[in-house]
């Protein structure tokens, strides 16, 4: 049994349909243990005080912001070397996810920036290259609506992924090589993981944990619509005929 | 080799006679230039200070202008696929018509930017490096752009949606071009930036004719 017999739509259809009540189950309790324990049992951090329980959603957030464009990369070189419709169909679902994510990132880190840094925005290299994926997100996603045929839709937003990759990456460096040259050392950027103890951590691994989930859910959803959407229309057309 | 040099002649015949071509972008580089001291007010020392950025900005902008001419007329009138049949490959003609494209309307850029700088009143130990950065940087713009240009062509007003696909690809090239002209102006080692910038450039010129010329061929399918 390997990997592709996923990429026939009806398998996916299938296997989805039996998974995805226990990923949107699972990613709620996930979601509903790791935000509680977050938010109301842990203890206020001696130099950020209560703010440091945004935590819980904007770590998540930014990892998946980043991870659904490394998803759509990976979806659409499959459908440029293997052209499996449903790889295509993955990652155009999981564009508006990403994009989402990412300004979810952006605002609740605007909102923890003001109490701790005096401004809700600083162009900070983290910050700016979130700018940065966000329009990405916005360019992919318009030039699916853009085009009608599904089948070039497809090829061309493939496209744009990749170079969309290569580009956000240089970005991300070149946005760092700008900063530094402005403010000595970026001091605002955070390690957060890094600097965490262990109080807050195990509830942010379950807050993550239910982000992956809640995000996985939400990109079966999608692209099962976009099945169902794309038989509607065939047997329009084979009525019309 | 005849051919390569027939469909320059004929892409830069087609540049300068119909319609402005050339002129247009300078002219737009001008205004946008002009534009910059009634925004932020007439103190010499601000516009020295912003002048890199603008004078960037500004280039990246009229380079963005003329675009969407790229492939455009070419596809409508089947040009395109009669270039696409001959021998040349397509990766090759999209690369001769970037390069085209960088000859009417970067190079034009290059030559007129220290002219504006005067106005933004550039320092002087700046005014080579932008001359540099732009001769180095612009040919990036051009071949970008062919992506963008090549991704939108059969969309009807696909301006707007080329100039989203396009400007966030800019982003490591305008970085770079200005850090170059600011270091200069504020007498810092020039190197680093000028350096990054032009291997931005030529990694851009290696990949973009493949990447636009990939789209091409999904358009015309």
């Amino acid at each position: 049994m390997s990997i592709w017999e996923f990429a026939n739509p009806v398998r996916f259809m299938r296997l989805t349909g039996k998974v995805l009540p226990w990923i949107t189950a699972l990613a709620i309790a996930c979601l509903a243990i790791g935000l509680i324990w977050g938010f109301f049992f842990t203890p206020e951090a001696i130099n950020f005080g209560s703010t440091v329980k945004i935590i819980y959603i904007h770590v998540p957030a930014a990892t998946f912001a980043i991870n659904a464009w490394a998803l759509m990369f990976v979806a659409s070189m499959i459908w440029l070397v293997r052209r499996h419709h449903v790889s295509a169909l993955v990652a155009r679902a999981a564009a508006p996810v990403g994009m989402v994510m990412t300004l979810i990132a952006l605002i609740t880190g605007a909102i923890w920036g003001e109490p701790m840094w005096g401004t809700y925005w600083e162009w900070d290299p983290r910050l700016t290259s979130f700018l940065v994926l966000f329009v990405f997100y916005l360019g992919y996603m318009a030039l699916w609506e853009a085009i009608d045929e599904p089948d070039k839709a497809a090829d061309l937003t493939s496209v744009l992924a990749m170079v969309g990759t290569v580009f956000a990456v240089i970005s991300r460096y070149a946005v760092n090589f700008w900063n530094q040259g402005l403010h000595q050392g970026a001091s605002l950027s955070l390690d957060k993981e890094e600097h965490v103890a262990d109080v807050y951590y195990i509830p942010l691994l379950f807050a993550l944990a239910g982000f992956f989930l809640l995000f996985l859910a939400l990109v079966f959803l999608r692209t099962r619509t976009e099945i169902r959407a794309r038989r509607i229309k065939a047997l329009q057309l084979q009525e019309a005929n | 080799m005849s051919a390569t040099l027939a469909v320059l002649t004929r892409e830069l015949r087609l540049a300068l006679r119909s319609g402005g071509g050339a002129g247009l972008g300078l002219a737009f580089f001008l205004i946008v230039v002009m534009l910059i001291p009634f925004g932020v007010g007439p103190v010499p020392s601000l516009l020295a200070q912003i002048a890199p950025g603008t004078l960037w900005i500004a280039a990246l902008l009229a380079c963005l202008l003329s675009l969407d001419r790229l492939f455009q007329a070419d596809f409508e009138d089947g040009t395109l696929d009669i270039l696409a049949l001959s021998p040349m490959p397509l990766e090759g003609l999209v690369a001769i018509k970037a390069f085209a494209h960088w000859i009417t309307t970067g190079l034009p850029l290059v030559v007129a930017a220290p002219i504006l700088g005067v106005t933004l009143n550039l320092p002087e130990s700046a005014y080579w490096w932008l001359v540099i950065s732009l001769a180095v940087g612009t040919p990036a713009l051009s071949f970008l752009g062919a992506i963008g240009a090549a991704l939108t062509v059969g969309i009807r007003r696909g301006g707007l949606l080329l100039s989203l696909l396009v400007l966030p690809l800019y982003i490591p090239t305008l970085i770079f071009g200005a850090k170059c002209v600011t270091a200069a102006s504020e007498g810092v080692e020039v190197m680093p930036a000028f350096l990054l910038l032009a291997g931005v450039t030529l990694l851009t010129l290696a990949l973009t004719p493949f990447a636009a010329a990939a789209a091409l061929r999904m358009h015309m399918r």
